[in-house]
């Protein structure tokens, strides 16, 4: 006759799973949007530097990419292992910069085009004299604002 | 006919779905950096004309082919570099009409005048590592950037850092032209004067 009856029989109640697509869902959605698919394939080894004293590039539609750095492992027997430039999807000469910034000008509404910023992106073993003759070809075009792309972190991450 | 209830879809499989989607874009995201030190190149002038300096304005820093650095000819770890270029740049030397009120130096008369005087000269070497330039650049900033917290702090009583970030972010609430105004004062007393010569071929050095 009593209401309050005693549950029978023990065993812990299993975990109800009916929630999990909801949650999966979410952080589904989560990696969808912050996914940016990468515009190029890396040829080359991209590893860069570290500093501290970084700034923002907050325009991403007003960047062009240059990479620079050695061949990665699959093209090293067609290309060598000497730091090379990357442009768009191929390699590249120092010579073609002047006409991959021209054509990346022309990609672009005119009124952004003296906003455009070159993004550097290189391999942190590549010897200067290579981005000197890429700063010397942005020089000639008059493409004059420049990003050294690093990663934020001490300097001395650079020498271990 | 009798009605047929449309039978109920089995869902059970839509976690598997899910996490299949989901280990997908694990893998596949890259966080991209897109940070960095920002520089404006030198144009290219014709009418090249060479502009008289005194020589105790510039400090010239080196970094030769092994990555060691050579400031005003004489060794030095990267680590001092920093305050290296923070006392060449808050020297204060000047008498006059170049005397630099806000300056904090040692007034030595064989450094620099004021700091809109004073010129960082980087040169480097065809075959200096980009690491190691990327390490000079950011302890450059670095200078430039302390002595322009430090008058920050002094005028305004914020940080030059936040009122940078300020600036930058768009949501923030606040006077921004007032903001720029005083951002335009600290940078015009501590101009960012970094003159890069093209590198030029060292054998020995």
């Amino acid at each position: 006759m009593s209401k309050f009856k005693k549950k029978s029989g023990g065993g812990t109640p299993g975990i109800s799973t009916a929630s999990l697509p909801d949650i999966v869902f979410m952080l589904l959605f989560f990696f969808m949007v912050v996914t940016v698919m990468r515009e190029n394939t890396l040829m080359v080894e991209n590893k860069l530097p570290t500093a501290n004293q970084v700034e923002k590039l907050d325009k991403k539609t007003l960047v062009m990419y240059i990479y620079a750095g050695k061949p990665s492992p699959p093209y090293q027997a067609k290309f060598g292992t000497e730091a090379r430039i990357q442009l768009n999807d191929k390699f590249a000469d120092v010579k073609d910069i002047q006409a991959f910034i021209q054509n990346e000008r022309d990609s672009r509404r005119e009124e952004e085009v003296p906003f455009l910023t070159t993004a550097l992106k290189v391999d942190s073993e590549t010897n200067m004299g290579l981005i000197s003759d890429i700063k010397q070809e942005l020089r000639e075009v008059n493409a004059l604002k420049i990003n050294y792309t690093t990663r934020e972190g001490d300097i001395q991450l650079n020498f271990q | 006919m009798a009605k047929r209830s449309a039978p109920e879809v089995n869902a059970g499989s839509m976690a598997d779905i899910a996490f299949l989607l989901l280990i997908f874009f694990l893998v596949t995201t890259t966080i991209e950096t897109d940070s960095g030190i920002s520089r404006k190149l030198p144009p290219i002038d014709e009418t090249e004309q060479d502009i008289v300096m005194k020589q105790k304005n510039i400090l010239t820093v080196l970094i030769n082919k092994d990555d060691q650095l050579l400031v005003k000819d004489d060794l030095m770890e990267l680590k001092d570099l920093r305050q290296a270029a923070i006392d060449f740049l808050d020297n204060g030397g000047g008498v006059g009409e170049e005397a630099c009120d806000y300056c904090r130096g040692a007034g030595d008369p064989t450094s620099s005048d004021n700091p809109e005087k004073a010129v960082i000269s980087l040169q480097n070497d065809r075959s200096t590592s980009y690491k190691m330039y990327i390490a000079v650049q950011n302890e450059l900033v670095a200078a430039y950037n302390e002595l322009r917290e430090r008058e920050a702090q002094r005028l305004f009583g914020k940080s030059y850092y936040t009122m940078e970030k300020n600036f930058a972010d768009a949501n923030w609430r606040g006077n921004k032209e007032k903001l720029k105004e005083e951002l335009d004062i600290i940078k015009n007393m501590f101009p960012q004067k970094l003159s890069e010569a093209e590198p030029k071929k060292r054998g020995s050095l």
